[in-house]
């Protein structure tokens, strides 16, 4: 691990003066070991409340059926699969962080895999609420499961993309479930053996008896690596089987072979957009720039441009498809969807997902923490909108011209998607105090060689080529957690 | 000196641990194990453990999936209830791919996941069997059992000499229980 350097043109991945172990351990453990502060408090009221709307509004949604939403035999998937497929999406950097960048050697990851992660639960727990819901008839809902019944057995349409998601959501969401709490292990262990009390006790039931052994160690790596390489086809294809609910049907505009990769990219989009509007505030919040640093936030919004303008070639694409085609109902489809009655949806769409990412290829936009923030916004409001899109404006005006229609959002619409905006804070805030927000021990095994200090003694013992030391201290100038002054001396 | 159970070599840096390990292993003084905060890369080799064969468990709970989502969705929709699709073939291939990939991946991590957790003794509740508390978060901890062991002040020595910020000796084994 550091028998050798890592080479000086890498930028630093933790960044300040006389971080140790120790240091790493009390800076990550500050908001689990402390009482939360009042911006904490404010952020919790907020987002129960509104994780207390969500409740009203689901259990209104439960008892008087979905004629509570803005529906119509038109118009008969709207915002609830809006919500399911936006949250879903979201969940996918999650997964991507930890489990993709893991096999690509990304060691960037190490540090903001695991809120990633959390985001992953937490967004795939929103996105089931909104598949039950639709159901209508929820204490019904495990008629998607295959059991013996009194019906024949009659069993589930084993042809059907919906019984194919509820096998990929439920199979993804334990999945990353048991991934993220088995790389919390470790993690839960440092924080019982550094507390007393009650509280001991309670981490040493969720530890599982941690221990850090060699061959604990040993075998949780292989165990980590196996799961990344399940999880990365995984996370693939529960996207894939998302857009085949859409893709499979005989709707123009949702039957396009396009759509898998399509709605991957997007996802990946929209998943890191959410990291980085969590990450930021936590960042500063939290007192984490030294391990969070500009070179992540870098990173993450380049993989936003690129998955931005995957996803503008796709529009790009259907729309040429839909000429091509020379099918009449395709065609129409999309002029309707560009100039129809939903037209600034469609354009809301395009400025926010295609045209102001591409703003991300200024350096100075890239590094700018307001502008990323306020983008990572723009892009998510513009991915919700993608799948409004394609879901009500390929429905609204169907084979027979008098039973065209508009859809108009109810406030219990309104509330369930506000509402599980409410409910995924409130479980992220209350994630951030009781579980450590980034891996410590990931953490910890880049200190020794990816560090701005060891690379300040790499340089220090001057065999760096001079060339390589002036690219490096150059690419220093983007971290604002960085004292510039130390290397004017170099 | 009797009441002594193990003496552990208390490091603050995983290099100075591995050269104690080296320095132990010279003179020919068994280790009982080594706990860290963090894998190191490496060690296993030293300690002589074999190379882990979860990977082998995986795959043979992966393929189960497999097998099982195929038995699930064949005998559902081939043999005990065809349902005529536009008459389609009820036996229709690629539409079961999707399912039987997502119960391998099923099988294959809750499979592999608790037989790590079997294998290492890791469930909710267990009591955990610390020898060190710092060893999770500051400190690489090598252990050596007490009583294999005759000679106390040469494995000291032999620790400090590796850079081991402190020598405890434990007279329980584990300090965690109470």
């Amino acid at each position: 691990m550091s028998g050798h350097n890592e080479s000086i043109l890498r930028e630093p991945l933790i960044t300040g003066d006389n971080i140790t172990y120790a240091k790493i351990t009390d800076d990550i453990l500050m908001p689990v070991e402390n009482k939360p502060n009042k911006a904490w408090w404010i952020g919790f009221i907020v987002s129960a409340l509104g994780a207390l709307l969500w409740v009203v509004a689901v259990s209104y949604t439960f008892w008087n059926g979905i004629g509570a939403w803005g529906l119509n035999k038109t118009v008969g998937w709207a915002w609830d699969i809006t919500g399911f497929v936006w949250w879903v999406g979201i969940g996918h950097a999650g997964t991507l962080i930890s489990a993709v960048l893991l096999l690509f050697r990304q060691n960037w990851r190490n540090s903001i895999n695991r809120s990633a992660e959390a985001m992953t639960i937490f967004a795939v727990i929103c996105a089931a609420t909104y598949v039950v819901s639709h159901m209508g008839r929820p204490w019904l809902a495990y008629w998607v499961l295959p059991l013996p019944n009194q019906f024949g057995s009659l069993w589930v349409n084993f042809n059907s993309p919906l019984v194919w998601d509820m096998f990929a959501i439920s199979t993804y969401f334990s999945v990353s479930l048991l991934f993220w709490y088995t790389g919390l292990l470790p993690d839960i262990a440092t924080i019982r053996d550094r507390a007393v009390g009650t509280r001991r006790k309670i981490y040493s039931i969720f530890s599982f008896g941690w221990s850090g052994s060699v061959k604990t160690w040993q075998r949780f790596e292989a165990v980590s690596l196996i799961l990344a390489g399940i999880s990365t086809p995984l996370v693939l294809s529960v996207h894939t089987i998302v857009s085949m609910d859409f893709a499979t049907s005989v709707i123009p505009g949702w039957h396009t072979t396009i759509f898998p990769p399509y709605f991957v990219a997007g996802a990946i989009f929209s998943g890191f957009a959410m990291v980085l509007t969590l990450l930021l505030v936590a960042r500063k919040v939290l007192g984490l720039e030294n391990y969070i640093t500009m070179f992540h936030i870098e990173s993450m919004n380049k993989i936003i441009i690129l998955t931005g303008s995957i996803v503008g070639v796709a529009y790009l694409t259907e729309f040429f498809i839909a000429w091509y085609s020379g099918s009449e109902y395709e065609q129409y489809a999309f002029i309707n969807r560009s100039t129809g009655p939903y037209w600034w949806s469609y354009w809301m769409m395009m400025t926010c997902n295609v045209i102001s990412p591409q703003l991300l290829w200024f350096k100075k936009i890239r590094l700018s923490i307001k502008a990323t923030w306020i983008l990572s916004i723009v892009v998510n409001v513009g991915m919700w909108f993608e799948r409004f899109v394609i879901i009500v404006t390929s429905l609204h005006r169907d084979y027979i011209p008098s039973s065209w229609a508009m859809f108009y959002p109810t406030w219990v619409d309104i509330s369930v998607f506000v509402g599980s905006i409410g409910l995924f804070f409130t479980l992220f805030l209350l994630f951030l105090r009781v579980l450590p927000s980034i891996a410590i021990a990931e953490v910890k095994l880049l200190l020794k060689t990816a560090s701005e200090q060891a690379k300040m003694k790499q340089i220090k013992e001057g065999h760096e080529n001079k060339e390589y030391v002036a690219e490096y201290i150059e690419s220093l100038e983007k971290f604002d957690s960085v004292k510039q002054e130390d290397y004017a001396k170099i | 000196m009797s009441d002594i159970k193990y003496i552990l070599g208390s490091f603050g840096d995983p290099d100075e641990m591995m050269h104690g390990i080296e320095k132990l292993q010279e003179n020919n003084i068994s280790i009982y194990d080594v706990y860290t905060p963090m894998p190191i890369h490496g060690i296993e080799a030293k300690l002589g453990i074999k190379r882990s064969r979860i990977d082998i468990a995986a795959f043979c709970f992966g393929i189960t999936g497999t097998c099982c989502a195929f038995a699930l969705i064949y005998f559902c929709a081939v043999i005990d209830w065809r349902v005529n699709i536009g008459g389609k073939p009820s036996f229709a291939l690629p539409d079961f791919i999707p399912i039987m990939f997502e119960l391998t991946v099923l099988f294959c991590a809750f499979g592999m996941v608790l037989t790590y957790y079997a294998s290492t003794h890791l469930f909710p509740g267990r009591a955990p069997r610390v020898m060190d508390l710092r060893a999770t978060d500051d400190r690489f901890v090598i252990a050596v059992d007490a009583k294999d062991n005759a000679a106390h002040t040469v494995i000291d020595g032999l620790l400090k000499e590796a850079g081991a910020l402190e020598i405890k000796y434990n007279e329980r084994k584990y300090i965690s229980y109470e």
